[in-house]
């Protein structure tokens, strides 16, 4: 049951190694090695900017023309996605994830039964972008004249225009799948380094025109969505290009990156010199360094290796008084107000974050998943709490209600062998039977640990115990890692739902240790209340995990879907639920956002969240860089 | 799921009420011991954290709440926490119930036996029995009854008993455990004990409020307390008391369950066991310590009939939805919610106003019988000096007509409309003998007490003759009284269009705002909801035809007239009682008269004024409603208590203001002067 204690020496490097290319197979594979450590000197690209691919960047997951590689109207690479096969089992495409070409034959009875879910009732999105919904760009002649100048590239194709103008909520997602275009950038520039972007913003102060920073494109928070009332030309300026390890100081332990590249670059790149950053938010396949700088991200592993803000050490932004950065790399400082937190969680309303340095770590030499089941939630609380109370969290440590340990457990591929199914009824069997744990009020723990591989042990040990204290079982590996994966695909999985009338979505708060237990259920249940309010027809799902713990609170995941047959207008009662969700997050001592940010959906609750005098301050920051508010995308305030 | 409001004042008579079961029916017909032995396999609250009652009693004791107020109360007195701690249990030991089936077994057998001997019929609404079983299990449920008698709580388990839910935990008063075996018998069917003042007692409110929070969140079951905080004497409902609505709230407010189901229960006796016992407790006769012994002696009631009972266990009103858009919970966010703190303003008031909303609903889901048509019709004839009583068929003719108008009200009115008029009538008198007689076809209030023995009549002075007679009409003020909250707004309304000589709706408004702040002590009126009771006024007066509202003028109609002359005559009494407690104040009042003083110097008052024909109200002799009057007149600062010092209790006076309230009492000012004369 336990994590696996027996088992000679070299199996277990074995299977450490194993895991560490497992975790590296979350991420894409190298395709070229040439693309590793490059200190190039920045040079405005050719005669014909709006070409696409064959720059440089070859190694870098994202190009210019990201749909050709990504789903323009749903999540993540245009080859991986859930479907049901001919038999009716579902499937995951593609050759990219450890599920991929996997069959998972729980996922339809869960559809099924959790939503009502059924195969015959299919709605198909619009498979093509259809050019002509999409309104012809309002250029600014000026500005596009001198920026042709300079040699960046840019453009004002439809496709490019309209893959900029979202992130990843719901209702963006669903306009797209039903064709529907609304505001979109006028262009499009990628920049490929810092003095681009310093020339880009003066053109655009010049001219007047609205630049809107675009990194990884996986805002959950409506940040990248066209203020519609905005009337100047929209520039939406694409960091993708600036990709690039300027230096990694192994005296220090740090690494100057550019603010483009996204995480699984930044990852395996480091990786390749024996460093990581050990910062993995959910998104970090498609996120980027500067968005993370901008949102104020928080990575699984926090616990090791800290939240952005405790990974940066110096940060530059272009803004339209000029650029902004710290005269030295001081691991603190005491000189006022430190202006990196003006920049943190900026949501691209005060310029473009270009370059940033960040801490690095040895990468760790042994990882190991574990997971722990809890009689109840309660229970799983309490032990996590003790877990912070003693300061032994694991990397990762994220406890899973029921509701969502049933739903990792539909994912389980299809097994190989009958004697791995036999195991797994033997396990069911004594989790339910012999210890008594009720099937639907049972929960899981997650985890992960990290580092020398004897105190990753003895840290495993430590936490076990604990959990025994909380009537927690260790449960194995598989259990842990699946529930890890289950963050990698649920997007994914929402695309899938999307085929056959569910939709849903997540989103976060963080809350103090003694709320923890209330605010689960009653954001839980408010969701409840508030669909059968709504009209909704099934029972939509409502579920929670705490995924990460600190010394005073810890961060709630909420996610919500439902069968929206039968409504005729989903994505409103969607977002009036989602609506009601965060006011009860709020009454019940949650705060606005752990790590998705602010943007322009939860901007309405900004005032309550940190005063009048707080917006004020905000406000007076704004009015200084951004008098002209260049930087227009509403985000924020 | 629970309604949104509480009450609509729209239209009373769309208000779809459920239909009655006689539970006594079953009772009759099979075995009460078999009954009472019956599988009883209530359903649960779905978030039921199962424990058995030391579990609970532990639960309080370690929570943080009461571990901090222990910590608290150590540091400012001195003393060591664990002697503290022994207080602490020693309170909950007192506190505590012992429910245990056992017990209530034995109590669904006895009071099979005495239901069936005092009553006719127990009815109970199902439809409100299936709510309340959907509500259980859903979320923590408080039931709210009203209060009219000490059978009220025993009731109320035995319908769960016998609808097979869960049964509740009910606050008693500590009055209760005075009587030693009964007390147990009631701690161990349900009853927690709680002192009736414990104003500074931090640790005793830190206990208490523990305990009835701890079993409300763990849904251990469901909690029952009155929200009018002692019985009625006068069957009007009482202003409600807040400490337990608090406590209740709490546990939703501060997010620790999602919501909590309050669900107010009202229960209408036909004929109150009570009845000649609270008259005389209101007219000075001091109530008689609850005792075992007493309570057997009170054997000679089983020989009377007391006719039926009604049950209607209304909608449930969910505690979230009362507070939506009224309270922001977020404003307990900034501290440990274990630390106690007094509720802020916003709360007391959300609370308070909550509170009326459930007593009001509590009232319009009262059942009223014939009787008490009767009793109103038949004081108004006393009181217009109609010594030889009222021909039965006047009376009749005149039952219908107000039956007629209060179900225009919207009354809940019980009247069987297959049994001839002369029927009902007839029958509700003779139920009701022992206050009224019928001779040579009138009917009349009886004047002296046919079983009186402490008034016998060979001895009987003017002022005891007088007292005798007091009892009788107070006994029929309680029942006319139940219909006081159907026309109350109305007659509020008919009173200002009576003494406003000009038709102008502003002023009418004003004087309607004036009488409904004076008597805001006296009738469940909303504070705040001065607009919204006019306007549910105009809209039921037009709505009968008795008034026509144009833009700015209340025009009286000609077929108006004999609803204005009842409304303001039901309201009369009242008037009148103030008017001359105003009197008495700047008459009679010495320097020295302390709040204690005040009764039965008002007493001895308004004897003499009746005896000399000054004063032609009975009832005003109602210590009730004296107690109201200086409690209005308190508010309204026209009167001030004293406190601290020797002079404690004492009241002081405001001589010009009090006159002024006097005579716009009786329409010789208007109102804006009197609002004047406050400043």
């Amino acid at each position: 049951m336990a994590s696996n204690s027996s088992g000679d020496e070299s199996s277990r490097h074995q299977t450490a190694r194993h895991r560490l290319s497992v975790i590296a197979g979350h991420l894409q594979r190298p395709t070229d090695r040439n693309a590793a450590l490059l200190a190039v000197d920045c040079k405005a690209q050719g005669s014909k900017p709006n070409v696409n691919t064959s720059d440089r960047g070859e190694g870098r997951t994202v190009p210019r023309r990201r749909q050709e590689i990504m789903k323009w109207n749903g999540w993540g690479y245009s080859d991986s996605r859930f479907l049901f096969n001919k038999k009716g089992q579902a499937e995951f495409t593609g050759n990219r994830y450890r599920l991929s070409g996997m069959i998972i034959p729980g996922l339809k009875d869960w559809m099924e039964g959790t939503f009502g879910a059924n195969l015959q009732h299919k709605t198909q999105a619009t498979p093509v972008l259809n050019t002509s919904a999409v309104q012809p760009p309002t250029l600014n002649e000026a500005f596009v004249e001198e920026l042709k100048s300079t040699g960046i590239p840019f453009s004002h194709e439809a496709e490019d225009r309209v893959f900029r103008a979202h992130g990843h909520c719901l209702h963006e997602i669903f306009a797209l799948r039903e064709g529907k275009i609304g505001r979109v950038p006028d262009m499009v520039v990628w920049p490929n380094c810092h003095n681009d972007v310093v020339k880009i913003v003066e053109l655009a102060c010049k001219h007047n025109v609205c630049l809107i920073p675009y990194g990884g494109g996986t805002s959950v928070s409506s940040a990248l969505e066209c203020p519609p009332e905005e009337t100047r030309s929209i520039v939406s300026l694409d960091t993708s290009q600036m990709n690039r390890i300027l230096w990694i100081d192994e005296k220090n332990l740090t690494a100057h990156v550019e603010s483009g590249i996204v995480g699984q670059d930044l990852e395996r790149l480091l990786n390749e010199s024996g460093y990581c950053t050990g910062h993995e938010p959910d998104s970090m396949e498609f996120s980027s360094l500067g968005g993370w700088v901008a949102t104020r991200a928080s990575g699984m592993k926090k616990n090791i290796y800290g939240n952005i803000e405790d990974l940066v050490v110096h940060i530059k932004m272009v803004t339209p008084r000029g650029v902004i950065e710290k005269s030295c790399q001081g691991p603190r400082m005491s000189t006022g107000p430190d202006i990196h937190h003006f920049i943190l969680g900026s949501e691209g309303t005060l310029g473009v974050v270009t370059e940033v340095t960040i801490k690095i770590r040895p990468m760790p030499e042994y990882q190991k998943y574990g997971s722990v089941v809890f009689p109840n939630f309660e229970q799983g609380v309490a032990c996590l709490r003790e877990v912070a109370r003693q300061r032994c969290a694991p990397a990762s440590i994220r406890l899973m209600d029921n509701e969502q340990f049933k739903f990792a457990h539909a994912l389980k591929p299809q097994v190989s062998s009958i004697f791995t199914s036999f195991l797994d009824g033997l396990k069911k069997f004594y989790i339910t039977k012999f210890k008594g744990f009720d099937p639907n009020r049972l929960c899981v723990a997650t985890l992960l640990f990290e580092g020398p591989r004897e105190k990753v042990l003895q840290h495993e040990k430590q936490v076990y115990d604990i959990a025994a204290k909380f009537g927690g079982l260790a449960a194995g590996e598989d259990n842990g890692q699946r529930g890890y994966m289950l963050t990698f695909v649920i997007a994914y999985l929402r695309d899938l739902g999307m085929d056959y009338y569910v939709i849903g979505e997540s989103f976060e708060t963080s809350v103090p240790w003694d709320r923890v237990l209330d605010i689960c259920r009653n954001v839980k249940a408010r969701i409840i209340r508030e669909c059968k309010d709504k009209g909704v027809q099934f029972p939509p799902l409502s579920t929670c995990r705490v995924t990460q713990t600190y010394d005073a609170g810890a961060c709630v995941y909420f996610y919500f879907a439902f069968n929206y047959r039968g409504l005729s207008d989903p994505v409103h009662v969607y977002e009036q639920v989602e609506h009601a969700a965060r006011e009860e997050i709020l009454a019940n001592g949650g705060s606005l956002s752990h790590h998705h940010g602010v943007g322009k959906l939860r901007k309405e609750w900004m005032r309550e969240t940190v005063s009048n005098v707080g917006v004020g301050m905000l406000k007076s920051v704004k009015d200084y860089v951004d008098p002209n508010n260049i930087f227009g995308n509403r985000n924020l305030l | 799921m629970a309604s949104k409001a509480v009450y609509s004042h729209r239209d009373p008579l769309l208000k779809k009420r459920d239909d009655f079961e006689d539970i006594l029916e079953e009772r009759r017909k099979t075995s009460d011991l078999r009954y009472a032995l019956r599988c009883y396999t209530p359903a649960l609250y779905k978030g039921l954290t199962p424990c058995t009652i030391s579990d609970l009693k532990s639960m309080v004791l370690q929570s943080d709440q009461l571990l901090y107020v222990i910590n608290q109360v150590s540091k400012e007195t001195g003393t060591a926490t664990d002697e503290i701690q022994l207080e602490a249990e020693a309170i909950l030991e007192e506190m505590a119930h012992r429910l245990q089936l056992t017990t209530v077994r034995f109590f669904a057998f006895t009071l099979s036996k005495i239901f069936k001997t005092l009553f006719r019929s127990i009815c109970v609404n199902e439809e409100g029995i299936q709510r309340l079983q959907q509500a259980i299990q859903e979320h923590p449920v408080v039931l709210l009854p009203s209060h009219r008698s000490y059978m009220d709580f025993l009731l109320v388990s035995y319908i769960l008993y016998t609808y097979d839910l869960a049964l509740p935990v009910i606050a008693a008063g500590m009055d209760f455990m005075g009587m030693k075996i009964v007390g147990e018998m009631l701690r161990m069917s349900g009853a927690f004990f709680i002192r009736r003042s414990f104003g500074g007692d931090k640790l005793y409110w830190a206990v208490f409020s523990e305990y009835v929070k701890t079993m409300l969140k763990n849904g251990f079951a469901p909690v029952e307390f009155f929200l009018e905080g002692t019985r009625s004497r006068t069957a009007k409902s009482l202003t409600p008391k807040l400490g337990l609505l608090n406590i209740v709230m709490d546990p939703f407010l501060k997010g620790q369950v999602f919501d909590v189901s309050l669900v107010p229960v009202s229960i209408s006796y036909e004929r109150i066991l009570e009845e000649a016992l609270y008259a005389r407790e209101l007219l000075g006769v001091p109530k008689p310590k609850e005792s075992t012994s007493g309570l057997f002696k009170a054997r000679k009631i089983l020989s009377e009939n007391y006719g039926s009972i009604h049950v209607y266990f209304g909608q449930p009103v969910s505690a979230r939805s009362l507070a939506e858009g009224r309270v922001d919970r977020s404003q307990f966010n900034l501290t440990p919610r274990h630390i106690p703190s007094k509720p802020s303003e916003g709360i007391q008031d959300f609370v308070n106003d909550s509170a009326f909303r459930l007593v009001r609903s509590q009232e319009e889901n009262m059942v009223l019988k014939p009787w008490v048509l009767l009793a109103a019709l038949l004081l108004q004839n006393q009181a217009a000096g109609n010594k030889l009583g009222v021909l039965v068929e006047d009376l009749t003719e005149q039952a219908v007509w107000l039956r007629d108008l209060s179900r225009q009200f919207g009354a809940f009115l019980h009247w069987p409309d297959h049994v001839p008029p002369s029927r009902v009538v007839s029958s509700s008198l003779s139920l009701h003998r022992s206050l009224v007689r019928v001779s040579e076809g009138r009917v009349q209030l009886n004047s002296e007490t046919g079983s009186g023995s402490e008034f016998p009549l060979a001895a009987m002075t003017p002022e005891e003759e007088l007292l005798s007679k007091a009892v009788v009409v107070l006994s029929c003020a309680s029942y006319r009284n139940q219909v006081l909250h159907v026309f109350i707004r109305a007659a509020l309304l008919a009173c200002a269009v009576h003494s406003v000589t000009s038709s102008r709706k502003q002023e009418i408004f004003n004087t309607f705002s004036f009488l409904r702040n004076m008597f805001s002590n006296e009738f469940i009126l909303r504070p705040g909801a001065e607009v919204q009771d006019f306007e549910e006024a105009c809209y039921l007066l037009v709505k009968s035809a008795v008034l026509q509202i144009h833009q700015q003028e209340v025009l009286v109609t000609d077929s108006g007239h004999r609803t204005l002359a009842f409304l303001t005559s039901i309201l009369d009494p009242f008037v009148q009682g103030y008017q001359m407690v105003c009197r008495f104040l700047c008459e009679e009042a010495t320097e020295t008269l302390t709040e204690n003083q005040f009764v039965p110097a008002v007493r001895k008052f308004f004897i003499k004024h009746l005896l000399t024909g000054g004063l032609k109200y009975v009832e005003v002799l109602s210590s009730d409603l004296q107690k109201n009057a200086l409690a209005a007149l308190l508010r309204l600062g026209a009167v001030q208590k004293l406190r601290g010092g020797a002079d404690q209790g004492t009241l002081k006076v405001n001589t010009v203001m009090v006159n002024s309230l006097e005579d716009t009492l009786g329409g010789k000012l208007p109102t804006q002067k009197t609002l004047a004369a406050r400043l």
